[in-house]
């Protein structure tokens, strides 16, 4: 069960901040998203972190790319639905170009979803990771975050490839009625 | 005005290693036809995004001015961009649009700047205060001048004729983005 108040472990969003501290990831772009929120707020107050509200997903990836072509690590926070409209800057721009755009992705359209529309784009989110051959990894565990997320950005930068994180409802909570 | 001459009139003023993203199309290959510079970056797909790369280089390295060369077409597909650039007003960022009133290189159909979309309005309407049009060449070279040595962002839009660029820019992505990375200091 999803724990957030938890005194023993720190939340999921502390460990994403602090790994993406710990890695040198200071831009974050983003589409807001209700179960992002807590995580968007948190980088939103850290002076750590650049944080670029963007208005379509397409130009958040956009942001982060051309920031990384001159030495700036970044991240773009999505929703399932902001996923789906990324398929062609992925594999025109991030996938040829060799660009490690990072992705983290609240999953939406499984597990108690209330929005048929969202149900259906959830199925297209990992056939078309799958297609264009970015390494995607589900988080559904809070021991795990933080070996995912650093691991995951750490092999992104070294081997030049855009990689997402999707964060499942087991680990977030979701969205419910 | 012609876009290739306009390029060229924008690199030769370009000393001090400025960054520049030529958009999809005739945009980016005009840019490659004026002289290739380590500090160019070709965009050959992802539709829209120019204006985003830009902001993104602007951000990384304040101290570097950035250039985004876009067409009216590819500026219409993310006119969210402009906002966002005016929310962030980066001060070493300028916009130069080249409105030919039609996607060019898909066969001249027309875009809706050919018809009543005014693209220095829009930006305006947008937040970018500092935004208007060239009224023809020399006009143009004077606003870019002014864009080099006063802070940004600046977004600048020049009608240009029809005539596709005499060129093609190389379709090698992950050289265009090495020779950039190398070019802007972000890689020994």
């Amino acid at each position: 069960m999803v724990s957030d108040n938890s005194s023993e472990q720190p939340s999921w969003h502390a460990v994403i901040a602090e790994t993406l501290k710990r890695n040198q990831v200071t831009l974050v772009t983003y589409v807001p998203d209700r179960v992002l929120a807590p995580l968007i707020n948190r980088l939103r107050a850290d002076e750590f972190f650049t944080v670029v509200g963007t208005t379509r997903e397409e130009e958040a990836v956009g942001i982060v790319a051309g920031a990384w072509m001159a030495g700036m690590r970044g991240v773009v926070l999505m929703q399932t639905s902001g996923f789906a409209t990324l398929p062609n800057a992925l594999a025109s721009l991030a996938v040829p170009y060799q660009i490690p755009v990072l992705m983290i992705i609240s999953e939406r359209g499984t597990l108690g979803e209330f929005n048929i529309g969202q149900v259906m784009v959830c199925r297209t989110m990992r056939p078309i990771l799958d297609s264009i051959g970015v390494e995607s990894h589900t988080i559904t565990r809070r021991d795990e975050v933080e070996f995912i997320v650093d691991r995951t950005i750490k092999q992104a930068v070294t081997t030049q490839a855009p990689a997402a994180l999707i964060l499942s409802p087991l680990l977030t909570g979701g969205k419910v009625l | 005005m012609n876009r290739l001459d306009l390029t060229r009139r924008l690199v030769a003023r370009l000393d001090h290693q400025e960054a520049v993203i030529g958009g999809i199309g005739n945009t980016n290959f005009d840019l490659w036809a004026a002289g290739q510079r380590p500090q160019n970056f070709y965009m050959l797909g992802s539709m829209g995004l120019a204006v985003p790369i830009g902001v993104g280089v602007a951000l990384a390295q304040p101290q570097r001015r950035v250039f985004v060369l876009e067409g009216d077409g590819s500026l219409l597909m993310q006119l969210g961009a402009l906002s966002t650039v005016a929310m962030l007003a980066p001060r070493n960022l300028t916009i130069i649009v080249m409105d030919n009133g039609m996607y060019q290189i898909t066969g001249a159909q027309p875009t809706s700047t050919a018809a009543s979309a005014d693209i220095a309005a829009i930006a305006r309407g947008a937040g970018l205060s500092q935004s208007s049009w060239a009224g023809d060449e020399q006009d143009f070279e004077r606003l870019v001048e002014r864009a080099l040595r006063h802070d940004g962002p600046w977004l600048i839009a020049a009608h240009i004729d029809g005539e596709p660029s005499p060129v093609q820019t190389e379709r090698d992505p992950a050289r265009i983005r090495d020779r950039f990375m190398r070019g802007v200091g972000a890689k020994q």
